[in-house]
């Protein structure tokens, strides 16, 4: 019976929101409109100090990739590594992920986010990763 | 400077004390003329430039142990170059040292399988990220400013990238002093292991040790010495540092174009020359994406004409404006505290007409650039003295 409980999920990064939508979300400052993933003290560009929280836009394209064959121990290898321009002009760090081959991606090409269960702790607590898919 | 190598049967106290000693005798000059000290080292302890003094010399001048990614030889001669600007010192010795050994990656950790997946740091990551949300491998990061930079221009991709790495193996034959001494062709750059395409490891910098140093001197100071090493002191026409400014992109990539083309247009106006008065650049070319890059943010080339620059064959020692005759950090080595002294080190060699096989004849201008990711830029302009 306990298999058919779902287990429990946790986002990768805090910027990432799960649910029936998955989606970035992004502190942007509410003067200059500088956006930003991390915990912020002020802003980098204008020096703000108010941020508000934003919902990123899923579709973008790829503005700049490595195809990763070397990486640290216990890192699977080779991945498409990218940044990604979202629609609403964020720049996303992030894996290009549902290539067959990894030469296959392609400067400029149309990408959507998509989420994926990326690890399982002791616990049972499913970690829930974000990349972008051909789209 | 040392030969960039591998020296597992000396300590980087060996590699500096030699750099300097092999300074203060090309100088003409000893510790005790010395007014302050700048080591710099990215990976020594803490308190290097004290431990460097008591092999070298005690005398009780300022001692600064400088460190700021891959540009910290260039911070550390710049450190001395202010004290002398300041008016505190009249002569300084600026040293740069790394022994690395065979590190491999420099960056992204292994991903051991958290226990329990709890959220940390600034991002509230649960676990690892590299691998997952991208990498954090130098070579990936070099890899992704190479392929924007392609995304936002004609004429850019794998072969032009091949061809920066092809060039600088082939000038490291005529450096005596560099850790590779070996001509590649094309199709062994391009064929050889990828690490992060489009930078195969024969585009990649290799790691390894050694130690540069230089010593600084005011033109008052310079004035009081003699004929011959005044005629030999080269100028220091600029010195520039500079931090990344703020971008929209530099958030989630570090971003080595805009304090480039910051320190650039400042060291030009500084000197009051311009990129078409130099005959030689030594810039940061730690992957082979990333020299192409610095074709277009250091003005050496047409905006966005960086694919043509290599193609058309200019940055080749016989072209028109050759850049790393030295063999670059792909082939001379990138020993990181080193690098920025280094290229200074090989600008003034040819300002001198001292490069032996590989000198560029009639040298008179030059540039030395570096950059450390997080991020920091150093660019001196060095001219051939009037003497």
């Amino acid at each position: 019976m306990s298999d058919e409980t779902p287990a429990r999920q946790v986002p990768i990064v805090g910027y990432l929101e799960l649910g029936d939508d998955p989606h970035l979300c992004a502190s942007e400052c509410t003067d200059c409109g500088a956006r930003y993933f991390d915990r912020r003290n002020a802003c980098a560009n204008c020096g703000g100090t108010g941020f508000s929280q934003v919902r990123v836009a899923g579709a973008g394209v790829l503005k700049a990739y490595s195809v990763v064959h070397n990486a640290a121990p216990g890192i699977p290898v080779p991945f498409v590594s990218a940044i990604v321009e979202t629609e609403d002009g964020t720049s996303v760090r992030s894996n290009v992920v549902g290539l067959d081959d990894p030469m296959a991606a392609e400067l400029g090409m149309r990408v959507e986010l998509t989420t994926y269960v990326c690890g399982t702790d002791d616990d049972g607590t499913e970690c829930v990763a974000y990349g972008y898919a051909s789209a | 400077m040392t030969r960039f190598a591998r020296y597992p049967e000396l300590d980087a106290l060996d590699l500096a004390s030699q750099a300097c000693l092999d300074a203060f005798a090309d100088g003409g000059v000893g510790i005790h003329d010395m007014d302050v000290l700048a080591a710099g080292s990215l990976f020594q302890p803490q308190g290097f430039g004290q431990r460097l003094q008591k092999q070298i010399g005690q005398t009780g001048i300022p001692v600064y142990n400088v460190t700021n990614a891959c540009a910290t030889g260039a911070t550390a001669i710049r450190v001395a170059y202010l004290s002398i600007r300041a008016g505190e010192a009249q002569i300084g010795l600026a040293v740069g040292v790394e022994q690395m050994g065979k590190m491999g990656l420099l960056a992204g950790k292994s991903r051991s399988e958290r226990k329990v997946f709890e959220p940390t740091g600034r991002y509230e990551a649960v676990t690892s990220i590299d691998g997952i949300l991208g990498t954090e491998t130098m070579p990936g990061v070099f890899a992704q400013a190479g392929t924007g930079y392609a995304y936002e221009n004609e004429g850019v991709g794998f072969e032009q990238f091949a061809r920066v790495a092809y060039k600088n193996h082939l000038h490291s034959t005529l450096n005596p002093l560099a850790q590779y001494q070996k001509e590649f062709s094309l199709e062994q750059i391009m064929g050889s292991p990828v690490q992060s395409y489009p930078n195969t490891t024969l585009m990649c910098c290799p790691t390894g040790d050694g130690a540069a140093a230089v010593v600084l001197v005011s033109g008052e100071r310079l004035r009081s010495m003699p004929a011959e090493a005044q005629q030999r002191a080269v100028k220091i026409s600029a010195s520039v540092l500079t931090s990344d400014p703020w971008v929209e992109s530099g958030q989630v990539q570090p971003d080595v174009n805009t304090l480039t083309r910051s320190a650039a247009a400042q060291a030009y106006e500084a000197a009051g020359v311009g990129p078409e008065d130099l005959d030689l650049v030594e810039l940061h070319d730690c992957f082979a994406t990333a020299e192409l890059i610095h074709y277009d943010n250091l003005g050496l080339c047409e905006p966005g004409g960086a694919g043509d620059f290599i193609d058309s064959g200019a940055p080749f020692r016989d072209g028109r404006l050759p850049v790393n005759v030295s063999g670059g950090l792909i082939s001379k080595g990138h020993p990181i505290g080193a690098t920025g002294v280094a290229n200074v080190y090989e600008i003034s060699t040819h300002l001198r007409g001292e490069a032996g096989d590989r000198q560029i004849e009639g040298a008179r201008v030059g540039l030395a650039h570096v950059i450390g990711l997080g991020s920091a830029c150093g660019i001196h302009i060095l001219e051939k003295a009037a003497a």
